[in-house]
């Protein structure tokens, strides 16, 4: 193949050739790259109706918006300041539950259809190619569609409150955990499986006795991060009259009520850090618990 | 198929039990612990239902007509609304392209300040990293709402709304990778005695440069998924479309526009795998 013996070739002249070749490559890469990305930009630009008028405009605008939303908090009387800003408490802390309740409830839906789904979504465990590649579809399609297109359908079935959110929540996350929890289950052990087929087991018993033992603290993990995301959602999914805090957060800045957004928002994000906070605190208990095993 | 089993005489599984009481049966302690485990969510799960009034009677009446609903999705039709449909899909590109392209750009900068070997006066730190946590805490669609007060209606509200929220999220994860740099790297140029922003750009930018390009792509990625839903409140694109079309009733080209979504989707999480893998690759082999 090679006609001139490799010894023949002065090393210099080759390695400047092979330098030369790649920078020419690379600069002939940089250019493509560079007009592509030209393109893209001045359509995007265009698309997205940018304007630095509007934005030079809009700017000041931002700042002023948000120094609206904050309070007056005087030193001398906080506590009556306090009261006034977070007036709607009562009615935003069971708001709030309702929130946390739908993610809640979201999530054991979601955790309940996945771990029907994802053991006929697993390569190594489902022989019956057609159920396999019928789950997996069924698994992409729930969890390609937004949260808040499921939510503004249901609300349009089910009527305005959080039924439509738990549902739209709970389609999501079985479509979300499907995907993780079958990968996991792609990547047990096998020995176990072949114990219990060994022994006689049926398909039902090896999934019980062989994959679900290993599994399990996975899937606890998965579902624990998934219920932090879907609180987070529950919150926002409001936005379509589905429920909980999210409704009366979308009330109150359609309704330019400034002080009411920077009480509801910081209390959305208060409640999310404290769930991810507890949340994580028990994921890494059970890890740490699976490691010593 | 199955092969010949070996049963176990009686005998032997009575030594086993008695020699490994545990693999047989749960202890009383840990009975009562999952008796408590289950009754405790089981009262939970009906506390949420008595909360949320859930009643069977609203649970019916809905699934029939969703059942209605989903029949008239199909066959999904756009009527005449093909080329409004994928103008508007272009401007959820568009809103996710530049929101990211804004967010990376400031997020470079804003990563700079919050890395604690850059800025590393503690209360200074402590700051500017609670800033990032509650910018990037707020989510895009609230911003997005936010934004539609102060720039009116339109996917440029969704460019902001997208390019702020990221940089959150950017700034905090390039900080990171900024605060992970090798060092050896760092002292070498500031041993041929360059500047501060000399050690910048040649000690610390070409260490963190993949990471900000991966990630960036990663966000375009997510933030396409995320520009379809903005505009159901308003901010411009696809979402726009949908609402619209679920407000007037035009179930046909609801599911035209559902199927838009999830085609466009899964081509962009293909795209964008094979460049992210590409500039790993490169990244790696680059000597």
């Amino acid at each position: 193949m090679n006609p001139k013996e490799p010894s023949k070739i002065d090393p210099v002249i080759h390695f400047e050739s092979v330098h030369r070749e790649g920078k020419r490559t690379r600069r002939k890469q940089l250019l493509w790259f560079g007009a592509l990305f030209a393109a893209t930009f001045g359509a995007s630009w265009a698309v997205a109706e940018i304007s630095l008028e509007k934005l030079a405009g809009g700017l000041p605008g931002i700042f002023d918006y948000v120094a609206k939303t904050l309070p007056v908090l005087r030193f001398q009387s906080l506590p009556q300041d306090m009261g006034e800003w977070y007036w709607g408490i009562g009615k935003w802390s069971s708001l709030l539950v309702d929130t946390i309740l739908i993610g809640f409830l979201g999530t054991l839906l979601g955790v309940l259809g996945s771990s029907i789904l994802c053991f006929p979504a697993s390569r190594n465990l489902m022989p019956n190619r057609a159920l396999y590649f019928l789950c997996r579809r069924l698994l992409e399609i729930a969890r390609s569609v937004p949260e808040l297109v499921y939510a503004l359908l249901f609300v349009f079935a089910f009527g305005l409150g959080p039924l439509p959110g738990v549902l739209a929540i709970a389609i999501h996350s079985a479509g979300a955990l499907g995907k993780l929890f079958s990968e996991v289950n792609e990547n047990i052990d096998s020995t176990a499986v072949e114990g219990v087929r060994a022994s006689g087991g049926s398909w039902v018993q090896i999934v019980r006795y062989a994959v679900v033992p290993q599994v399990l603290p996975n899937f606890a993990s998965y579902a624990l991060l998934r219920f932090e995301i879907n609180v987070r959602s529950a919150a926002i999914i409001g936005f379509v009259g589905a429920g909980g805090i999210g409704q009366e957060l979308f009330f109150v800045i359609r309704q330019f009520v400034y002080p009411d957004i920077s009480a509801i928002v910081l209390l959305i994000l208060f409640t999310v850090s404290a769930i991810d906070i507890s949340c994580e605190k028990i994921r890494h208990h059970w890890i740490g618990k699976e490691q010593l095993l | 198929m199955r092969a010949a089993q070996t049963v176990l005489p009686e005998a032997k599984v009575f030594e086993l039990e008695r020699r490994y009481p545990f693999l047989f049966r749960l202890s009383g302690r840990q009975k009562f612990q999952r008796l408590v485990w289950a009754g405790s969510l089981i009262l939970l799960i009906l506390f949420s239902i008595w909360k949320m009034d859930v009643s069977l009677a609203a649970l019916g009446s809905g699934a029939a007509k969703l059942g209605w609903m989903f029949a008239l999705l199909f066959p999904p039709a756009h009527h005449g609304w093909l080329d409004v449909f994928l103008y508007a899909l272009l401007e959820t590109l568009a809103m996710a392209f530049l929101g990211t392209l804004f967010a990376s750009l400031a997020a470079i900068p804003l990563g700079f300040l919050g890395a604690k070997n850059i800025v590393s006066n503690s209360g200074v730190h402590f700051v500017i990293r609670r800033f990032f946590d509650v910018i990037r805490g707020v989510d895009a669609l609230i911003w997005a709402l936010i934004f539609i007060n102060v720039v009116g209606l339109g996917p440029f509200a969704g460019v902001l709304a997208i390019a702020v929220s990221d940089m959150g999220v950017l700034a905090k994860l390039f900080a990171e990778a900024i605060e992970n740099s090798d060092k050896d790297q760092i002292e070498g140029v500031r041993s041929t005695g360059a500047k501060r922003i000399q050690i910048l750009r040649f000690g610390i930018l070409p260490q963190v440069l993949p990471v900000i390009l991966s990630n960036s792509l990663y966000y375009f990625e997510s933030n396409t998924r995320s520009a379809t839903i903005l505009g159901v409140v308003g901010a411009g694109g696809i979402g726009l479309q949908l609402a619209d079309r679920i407000r007037i009733n035009n179930w046909d080209e609801v599911g035209f526009l559902v199927i838009m979504i999830l085609v466009t989707v899964a081509l962009i999480d293909t795209f964008s795998r094979e460049i992210r893998m590409r500039v790993i690759h490169q990244g790696r082999t680059r000597p």
